[in-house]
């Protein structure tokens, strides 16, 4: 199986964020990691490579400093990189960041294409959708499970409260993966080692600028969110908190 | 002629979503704002009684869109079919709820048709006669003010909550209702979906307790979850958890709130370590009080938190315990 996986860096989860002077995105000066629902993505697409044979490839799109994703899928078991490389990246809507992707693979064959279930900045859940009508293939969402059969395959889509749901589909497909499909690897230092001799194509944003366009929608203002809930904090010393918890939940919320 | 404005409601085997309720509120709130038209529409297979009850709103009229092909739910029939029902009636902003199943088909909708969704909004502004749509990013650390620089038909989904479905206006008289006919030919379905099942044996019912004490990355080890049992035990609550714990195998399945899980809405919902993320928020934002424990004072959760403990849960649970306990014992 040829299995393609779209991976992001997005801000560390407890990365301080401050606005630009732009006011419509934050300063980058801050920490970064892999989006963590495209490290499941990986993590499922390895896992298939080693049930089946094949190659898995990583592709992701942003500035220099995006490349350490791809340095890291490769340490864990990832055969080549894709780099589109160039901050303008960071600017694009999914639609065009589908593009974008669509252009650099044109002369690729994969089976499968697997992307996190969505991003955790912008959380759009998009991009994996947007890329499979781009190229005219069928899509699942939010996959659980992943199982090759005599048509192609079958996939577990989790629906909400609790629910799933089996679908048979042909290849090749797009799969957005959900968070928890797998438990995720370290790499190892013979990975690590090997990933130095793994090829990374470097696609410049000329290369794909031609099936790129205008943004179709726009960021006007990035702000800290006002607070509509009155929020009171409880403070002092451990016993002294835990005094003033159940005073509130006796005599204001009535639960004790 | 005003611009339309058009929700497109969602069903399951036959029943409505009760969310497609707030987006009916989301519509009216925007056709009020803007002094557009509000049209809905709902499809499957056989939703004549569904495109009835929609039309007891307050809409201008409902459009039942009509196939055995879209029963049950694909994401290349459902696209396939509202992008000729678009194409009819060409309204300006196609309003959706932020549903899994929304999430599978209206971005391939919007692409086939050379358009943009803007997802999970939280609330929309009108500002100098331009739309802006309000959505949370990173996490909900920040907001976002969003607008549209393309053509419409311009795309939108609403998070859950962020509207009330009980106020969705109701109509003064029932809204006329137009059959909708779509064509959806031989090999467009590309995808066999089987039977929607449940997977845990629902074991116990979140929705049902009055008291929910939830622990999320913060708890940082299993071992450190019986603490929370012993604080929901101490309390007559139950224990529960944000995705992640769940992923881990930490607690079972059917303890998860949030958009995969349980939507709850207790008395009392106590966070315990857990930062706040969307997909959590969603499933439990609905709770009359809530007293979150985090050592990180930025953390989302401190938005929706009654009460506030910027903290470390190992020093506060412990205490905590005890006090509920002397509480309980009547001194």
């Amino acid at each position: 199986m040829k299995i393609l996986v779209c991976m992001k860096q997005v801000p560390q989860k407890d990365a301080p964020l401050k606005l630009n002077d732009t006011g419509a995105w934050i300063r980058e000066e801050v920490s970064y990691e892999v989006n963590e629902p495209d490290a499941y993505a990986l993590e499922e697409a390895l896992r298939q490579k080693e049930k089946h044979t094949g190659e898995v490839v990583v592709i992701t799109s942003g500035p220099a400093r995006s490349q350490q994703v791809l340095r890291e899928a490769l340490a864990k078991g990832a055969d080549r990189a894709i780099h589109l490389e160039d901050s303008a990246f960071v600017g694009l809507d999914a639609f065009n960041t589908a593009k974008a992707f669509a252009a650099a693979i044109k002369d690729e064959k994969f089976d499968l294409i697997f992307t996190g279930l969505q991003s955790d900045d912008y959380g759009y859940a998009q991009t994996g959708v947007i890329l499979a009508e781009l190229l005219g293939w069928p899509h699942a969402t939010i996959i659980m499970q992943l199982e090759k059969t005599a048509s192609g395959i079958r996939v577990k889509r989790e629906l909400e409260a609790g629910f799933f749901q089996f679908v048979d589909m042909p290849l090749p497909a797009v799969l957005t993966i959900q968070s928890g499909i797998n438990k995720l690897r370290y790499a190892t230092l013979i990975g690590i080692k090997q990933a130095k001799n793994k090829p990374i194509r470097k696609v410049p944003l000329a290369e794909v600028q031609s099936a790129i366009g205008d943004n179709l929608q726009k960021i006007e203002r990035l702000y800290v969110p006002q607070k509509t809930k009155k929020t009171e904090h409880i403070e002092g010393s451990p016993a002294e908190i835990a005094k003033k918890l159940v005073d509130k939940m006796r005599n204001e919320l009535r639960v004790l | 002629m005003p611009d339309t404005i058009l929700v497109v409601v969602e069903q399951r085997e036959g029943k409505l979503n009760r969310v497609s309720w707030e987006s009916i509120a989301a519509g009216q709130a925007i056709a009020a704002a803007t002094g557009w038209t509000l049209e809905a529409a709902v499809a499957g297979g056989g939703v004549s009684a569904l495109a009835s009850e929609v039309a007891a709103k307050k809409v201008a009229k409902v459009y039942a869109v009509d196939s055995p092909k879209l029963e049950p739910y694909t994401p290349d029939a459902f696209a396939g079919a509202l992008k000729q029902l678009l194409a009819s009636k060409q309204p300006k902003l196609v309003l959706m709820p932020h549903t899994y199943q929304v999430r599978d088909f209206v971005p391939k909708l919007a692409t086939a048709i050379g358009r943009t969704v803007i997802s999970d909004c939280i609330g929309f502004k009108h500002e100098n006669g331009k739309l802006l749509f309000t959505r949370q990013m990173f996490q909900g650390k920040l907001a976002a003010d969003v607008s549209f620089t393309s053509e419409a038909p311009w795309f939108v989904t609403f998070q859950n909550g962020a509207f009330r479905g009980d106020q969705a206006e109701a109509g003064t008289s029932a809204a006329p209702i137009e059959a909708v006919t779509v064509d959806i030919g031989e090999g467009v379905v590309r995808t066999k979906p089987q039977e929607i099942f449940k997977e845990v044996k629902q074991a116990v019912d979140l929705t049902a307790a009055e008291i929910i004490v939830s622990v999320g990355r913060g708890i940082k080890e299993q071992k450190n979850i019986e603490m929370a049992k012993q604080l929901a035990d101490a309390l007559g609550g139950e224990i529960a958890a944000s995705r992640p714990i769940c992923d881990s195998g930490w607690l079972p399945m059917d303890r998860q709130v949030g958009s995969s899980g349980q939507t709850v809405a207790p008395k009392l919902y106590l966070a315990l370590g857990i930062s706040g993320a969307i997909q959590h928020i969603v499933g439990m934002k609905g709770a009359r009080a809530i007293i979150a424990v985090n050592k990180d004072s930025e953390a989302p959760i401190f938005e929706i938190a009654d009460y506030a403990v910027v903290g470390n849960l190992f020093d506060i649970v412990p205490p905590l315990i005890d006090e509920v306990k002397k509480a309980k014992a009547g001194s």
